[in-house]
């Protein structure tokens, strides 16, 4: 399995994937481009620098320089006593970081990806996101869970479940979603910062992904505001949310419906919990119509707690119920042609939209 | 037995004052409490060890030091009882886990490290709390559910923390306890503190998983973290032999040393505390086994009787309960009278008594207290209650 991680990973830096050339419009001039992947490396090189109590830990984070080469350089830049390879207990490590945040210090705990999170989940809930309440504030937990999550290509059911909705239900948790590599660095910075425990979603297809760096990206102070969206693309027809890989997917299908005369609003939500419910009903309200994008299992998910943030507070305002495009209901096939059709693609984006405008095809019988 | 070995040859020795001679009657009036004369006693058993070299069997202690053992105990004693009727009158909900029968470990375990040392445990945690330094008030309110208590009502009777004093809880999931010791003690270590922590679980929580993988990253790492199986015999109703294969849980470390200790002497467990912590700042993790008995039922819905014989509970209570072994030490070298323990004992059940009446007068969190503390940083994001058009709080 390494084997194929290391190719893949090695192909993911290869690949050049140009956003759409509007995309651009989202980014100040700027000269320089980074890579997820460059941008997540440069931020946790800089928090480590600048904090000595942040540490990282994980499963071939350091002599393997990270299973996708995220943390690659960290191990010889700060030495094994704070980047330090784990051996394969996501109950046991998680547990230890949680511990080490307990005393004071700022762990970033990396999961191969987020699948395997789920032997360490009790960690997660019951001893990092619980812990401030349940102490009255005096056992705080300032740390970061970060890895990829989501589908990837080809790896099957196992390890392509998404877990933005599971942590987004929990009180206590932070949840980002970073999608640019502004994202990525931004919101990572902001999540070590943070004094509460983080969920870190990322991506593993969107780690060799490039996009245009502002100097002001750039710095190492930058850090983005958790728990407010990105209006990426304005518009005044139809309301799209999306987060990571599929907020590439929504302007591509805004790009698309330009095309037909309908002017697309694409938010990239950035932060699953807390939601940035303002954002959302201030672009419905301007707009009256809603398609929520996923790439994880519809029932319970992200889109299904936007859709009732958005009845709730701005039923009167919609003109059209509000769609959801989410990953296919069933376990994730590996066959490609099954593995397309369990996930959203952008012209199943761009149908419901115009279904949200009442210009498609009817609905297809049930 | 031990005690017999000094009550002849010995006793006139160690009560001869290092100053000027003073007759025995003399002695006696001293105030007894204060002295730290050093007193050398032996356990009454031995302990038994895997893959290192015990400690000895001689404690040193002093006067000042079992006296406050017994006025430890007793009082955590006292609590516990008390705590069990307020359950029974309602005046505490949910889970009440009591700890009478186990106080050795947790005074034990005090008078052999400092409030920088960091202890966490389970849920069975009233008394390790106390030990730290929490406040019979504090107790109670917090059971009630009320603002003095030490999570301010938040938290319950499986949530006590006291970080200042190095008490990290309080955990009701069994076993999470141990991989976050070793974390607090991967922190120590990476801060430079020459500090360690106790990491206390019990034998029901000894076959989790997780402690296994916390203890190869703590052997791996060379961690300062002691783990600490209270044994008493029982993981709910399910006796240790029908639950572990192999009940030896001092050895079950393999590559970790062990050490099996009389748990309801508090002595021993001074000795093996103070052994433990020595080793695991040099040499990486180490664990103790505490043999030790809990009087009452795994919780308050458990009678603690349907799985053991009321013969054994009063047996235990007659042959090896934790106070009354130090009441026989403090007697055997006229530390002081029975009637001075027993005054003792009044005082105490009159402090829990008032910490309890406190506790009363104390009110339930005010409403708002349902949305603090959720995050350290709110971010000004909004939660909501139950209806949410109704209930809407801005986090701080």
């Amino acid at each position: 399995m390494l084997g194929i991680i290391r190719q893949k990973a090695f192909a993911q830096s290869l690949q050049r994937i140009r956003p759409a050339t509007s995309a651009w419009r989202g980014y100040s001039s700027a000269a320089k481009e980074m890579t997820v992947r460059e941008a997540l490396n440069s931020a946790l090189d800089e928090e480590m620098s600048a904090d000595p109590k942040v540490f990282l830990m994980g499963e071939e984070v350091g002599e393997y320089q990270g299973a996708y080469k995220i943390s690659k350089g960290l191990l010889e830049k700060y030495g094994p006593e704070r980047v330090l390879d784990t051996p394969i207990t996501e109950a046991g490590f998680t547990g230890i970081g949680v511990g080490a945040a307990y005393y004071g210090l700022k762990p970033v705990v990396e999961f191969m990806t987020f699948n395997f999170s789920m032997q360490a989940i009790d960690h997660i809930i019951n001893s990092a996101a619980k812990s401030n309440y349940m102490s009255a504030g005096q056992i705080s937990v300032p740390i970061v869970f970060r890895g990829p999550n989501g589908a990837a290509a080809g790896v099957g059911a196992q390890h392509s479940h998404c877990y933005a909705s599971w942590y987004a239900s929990c009180p206590g948790l932070k949840v980002l979603a970073p999608y640019s590599s502004e994202d990525a660095r931004g919101l990572l910075k902001a999540a070590i910062r943070d004094p509460d425990p983080v969920v870190f979603l990322e991506n593993e297809l969107l780690y060799g992904e490039s996009f245009p760096v502002s100097a002001e990206v750039l710095d190492s102070s930058f850090c983005l505001p958790i728990g407010k969206a990105k209006i990426e693309r304005e518009g005044k027809d139809v309301t799209i949310t999306a987060f990571s890989k599929m907020v590439g997917y929504a302007l591509k299908a805004a790009e698309i419906l330009a095309k037909e005369g309908i002017s697309a609003e694409v938010i990239n939500l950035r932060s699953i919990r807390p939601l940035d419910r303002p954002t959302i009903n201030a672009s419905v309200r301007k707009t009256n119509r809603l398609v929520t994008v996923e790439e994880g299992f519809p029932q319970h998910g992200v889109g299904a707690e936007i859709c009732a943030s958005v009845i709730e507070d701005s039923f009167g305002y919609l003109d059209a119920p509000v769609e959801r495009i989410a990953g296919a209901d069933v376990p994730m096939p590996y066959a490609a042609n099954l593995e397309r059709m369990a996930v959203p693609q952008v012209e199943d984006i761009a149908r419901a939209a115009k279904r949200a405008c009442y210009r498609s095809v009817p609905m297809a019988a049930v | 037995m031990a005690l017999a070995n000094f009550s002849s040859s010995s006793r006139s020795n160690l009560l001869k004052p290092l100053a000027p001679v003073l007759s025995f009657a003399e002695t006696l009036r001293r105030p007894i409490s204060t002295s730290t004369d050093p007193l050398i006693i032996e356990t009454s058993v031995p302990f038994t060890f895997h893959n290192c070299e015990p400690p000895s069997r001689s404690v040193e202690t002093n006067p000042q030091e079992l006296i406050s053992f017994f006025r430890g105990m007793a009082t955590m004693r006292r609590m516990e009882i008390a705590a069990d009727s307020l359950y029974k009158a309602k005046l505490i909900r949910g889970f009440c886990h009591l700890y009478d029968g186990q106080e050795a470990v947790a005074v034990g375990m005090e008078a052999a490290i400092t409030k920088k040392d960091c202890i966490i445990t389970a849920y069975r945690d009233h008394c390790t709390f106390l030990g730290r330094g929490g406040t019979l008030l504090e107790v109670f309110a917090e059971l009630m559910g009320r603002q003095a208590g030490c999570s301010r009502g938040k938290g319950g009777s499986m949530h006590f923390y006291k970080k200042e004093a190095g008490f990290y809880g309080g955990h009701g999931i069994v076993g999470a306890q141990v991989p976050l010791g070793c974390g607090l003690a991967f922190a120590q270590k990476y801060s430079k503190d020459e500090t360690v922590t106790f990491a206390l679980y019990g034998d029901g929580a000894a076959n989790q998983g997780q402690l296994f993988e916390a203890l190869n990253i703590s052997a791996l790492w060379d961690l300062p973290v002691i783990l600490v199986c209270e044994n008493n015999h029982y993981g709910m109703g399910t006796a240790e032999w029908r639950a572990a294969k192999n009940p030896a849980y001092y050895k079950r470390g393999d590559y970790v040393p062990g050490l099996k200790v009389d748990g309801m002497d508090a002595l021993a467990v001074k000795q093996a505390c103070k052994f433990a912590k020595e080793h695991v700042l040099r040499k990486g993790p180490i664990i103790l086994e505490m043999d030790t008995y809990r009087y009452h039922g795994h919780s308050m819905s458990d009678p603690g009787s349907t799985y053991r014989t009321r013969d054994e509970i009063s047996g235990v209570r007659q042959e090896r309960d934790p106070v009354e072994r130090i009441r026989k030490v403090i007697l055997a070298h006229d530390l002081a009278t029975e009637k001075e323990l027993k005054d003792f004992e009044k005082e105490i059940r009159k402090e829990v008594d008032q910490a309890i009446a406190q506790a009363k007068e104390s009110p339930m969190p005010e409403p708002y207290e349902l949305f603090t503390n959720v995050h350290v940083k709110g971010l000004g994001t909004e939660a909501f209650g139950a209806d949410r058009k109704e209930v809407r709080a801005v986090l701080p």
